[in-house]
């Protein structure tokens, strides 16, 4: 298990494209460590034969038929928009 | 029967009334209405409501289907086409569905009328609804305490007869305890029993959507309706769906029930466990049989949870980037500060909490020592539970290892409110179902505070537990008390 000190708050917020005043930064920080502390019981547990279980009860490559369904319009997929022109959602600058 | 004594009513009284013609949906909506008006001021259960929206269904209400002409409560994270659908957080604060979830368009197919968008904890992330970036819900069995969470606005709308029934979700807990703790019924689906189509998503490995009712039988009801296969949640499972009233009734001989000696912790509350030691000696009178069993990895069981839960709410919150909906921070000066000041803004503190845990958990070199690890430690708990299951048709606990709690008494420190899922959470991990009803109370600073029982099934075996709750619900009266509001 992994010491609990490694987790640096501020960069992992900048991972998670996430940003937090410095008061939450500091917050998490203390509050996040003692979760992980706690997590670290796990180390505990012998897994060198276990499989993971992503989900519980398995269900294995489902599929559907690939048929066109009549589905939202562009202007009702637009309603929530936050900014939009001309049909089309106006997003942030990404290019220079 | 005067509308003022409606809203009192279970589903299946009110479906009787509606059927004889001796009451008309849109007299039951009114009712309702009146009703909200009155109480909702003090409970705050309800998020936002379209009484119009209702009365125009309520006219055209088909009486002959499973739930002609019943309103149902719905959590706001549960879209309802045209009515918001915010998960109580800032960053949807202006969202709209365009569409109806599987489980609200099967209501509908049964004749149910979805009236009301009910508070939450952010995201379905919390256990008092304090996460809540609206408003508190009050218990109202105790307007100083907490209703649960994360569906505390369903599970006290129902108590305080503003619903008659409620959905909820339930990803660790989030329906049972809830029900529990303002005392009525609250049922976890199994895994992939109940379509997440239109649902918002928080860790699809664990989330189902569940009944929250005044009575075991108004659940089955509910139930009838909601569950079964949806070719669009491809987790959803491929079953036939049994009619969950038809096995009601009968006494419980032959019936195998379960003590998990695990869950004999320090630290539920005495109330609680004396209320649970007699409603189990009540089981056995009622002809079951009560076994000792062991689920030895029941201690890891809120670290493999808050893990996993954490990873994958990192993962699906992703989408909320105020592109396409939702809140956008102004006049941001690149994509970076459009994300990290729209989120940062959008998100309340338990949310925020939970990504970070959950991009660290995630992240290159901590994956296996976490994620990985929990995912083992998570099949582990699944065997625990086939193993006892070899043995009981049920295992029998307290939902919640205490009564309601009053505000504030837990939100400074996170790890202690995670403590109150610690007899729900493994059922999610292990994908069984579950189900929470009332079976007494706690007496606190003058107040009756609710006790819930929680029965747990093995998969699909929902049938088997609902016939057990309502074989100890018809034979004791902890259902019939209502607060005094």
């Amino acid at each position: 298990m992994s010491k609990t000190t490694d987790l640096d708050v501020a960069y992992v917020a900048e991972l998670a494209r996430l940003n937090l005043t410095d008061d939450e930064t500091q917050l998490f920080q203390k509050q996040l460590g003692d979760i992980l502390k706690y997590a670290a019981k796990l180390g505990e547990v012998d897994v060198s034969h276990v499989e993971a279980a992503a989900h519980a009860v398995p269900v294995f490559n489902v599929f559907r038929e690939d048929e066109p369904r009549d589905w939202f319009t562009a202007e009702e997929a637009l309603r929530n928009a936050p900014r939009k022109a001309n049909n089309l959602f106006i997003v942030t600058k990404v290019v220079e | 029967m005067t509308g003022a004594d409606l809203p009192a009513l279970s589903i299946a009284e009110l479906q009787r009334l509606l059927r004889h013609r001796e009451v008309s949906p849109r007299e039951v909506i009114d009712a309702l209405q009146t009703r909200i008006a009155s109480i909702d001021p003090q409970i705050g259960a309800y998020l936002s409501i379209d009484f119009e929206a209702a009365a125009k269904e309520a006219e055209k209400a088909n009486l002959t289907l499973p739930l002609g002409g019943v309103p149902i409560a719905i959590k706001d994270i549960i879209s309802v086409a045209g009515q918001p659908c915010t998960c109580a957080s800032k960053i949807l604060h202006n969202y709209r569905a365009l569409y109806d979830a599987t489980v609200i368009h099967k209501l509908r197919a049964a004749g149910a009328i979805p009236l009301g968008k009910m508070n939450m904890d952010e995201f379905a992330m919390g256990s008092s609804t304090e996460n809540s970036s609206v408003k508190l819900t009050r218990n109202p069995w105790d307007l100083s305490r907490v209703p649960g969470g994360s569906s505390g606005g369903s599970a006290a709308a129902v108590a305080a007869n503003e619903a008659f029934g409620a959905l909820g979700t339930d990803t660790g807990g989030s329906v049972r305890q809830p029900a529990a703790i303002s005392g009525v019924v609250g049922v976890k689906p199994t895994y992939g029993r109940v379509s997440r189509f239109g649902v918002v998503a928080f860790a699809s490995s664990l989330d189902q959507v569940g009944p929250l009712t005044k009575t075991v039988r108004d659940s089955a009801l509910i139930l009838n309706a909601i569950a079964g296969h949806d070719p669009q949640d491809t987790t959803s499972l491929n079953e036939p769906v049994p009619d969950y009233t038809a096995t009601l009734g009968g006494d419980l001989r032959g019936t195998r029930l379960g003590l998990p000696k695990e869950y004999m912790i320090e630290g539920i509350d005495p109330q609680v466990k004396k209320a649970v030691d007699a409603a189990v000696k009540h089981l056995q009178t009622l002809g079951a049989q009560i076994i000792d069993v062991s689920l030895p990895h029941t201690e890891y069981a809120i670290a493999v949870y808050y893990i996993l839960a954490t990873a994958e709410a990192s993962a699906n919150l992703a989408r909320f980037d105020g592109v396409r909906y939702g809140h956008r921070a102004d006049n941001p000066i690149n994509l970076l500060d459009h994300y990290g000041r729209t989120r940062g803004e959008g998100f309340g503190p338990e949310v925020k909490r939970r990504i970070i845990l959950g991009t660290y958990v995630l992240s290159s070199g901590y994956y296996d020592a976490y994620y990985l690890r929990a995912q083992k430690v998570r099949e582990l708990i699944r065997q625990d539970f086939a193993k006892a299951f070899e043995t009981v048709d049920a295992l029998v606990s307290p939902t919640s290892p205490g009564p309601a709690f009053k505000f504030g008494e837990r939100t400074a420190d996170p790890l202690q409110m995670y403590l109150a899922d610690i007899f729900t959470n493994a059922g999610n991990l292990a994908g069984i179902c579950g189900i929470s009803l009332p079976c007494g109370f706690a007496e606190v600073e003058g107040k009756q505070l609710p006790i819930g029982l929680q029965l747990q099934g093995k998969v699909l075996d929902e049938a088997r537990i609902l016939q057990i709750a309502y074989a100890y619900e018809q034979s004791t009266d902890w259902h019939k008390a209502r607060p005094t509001l």
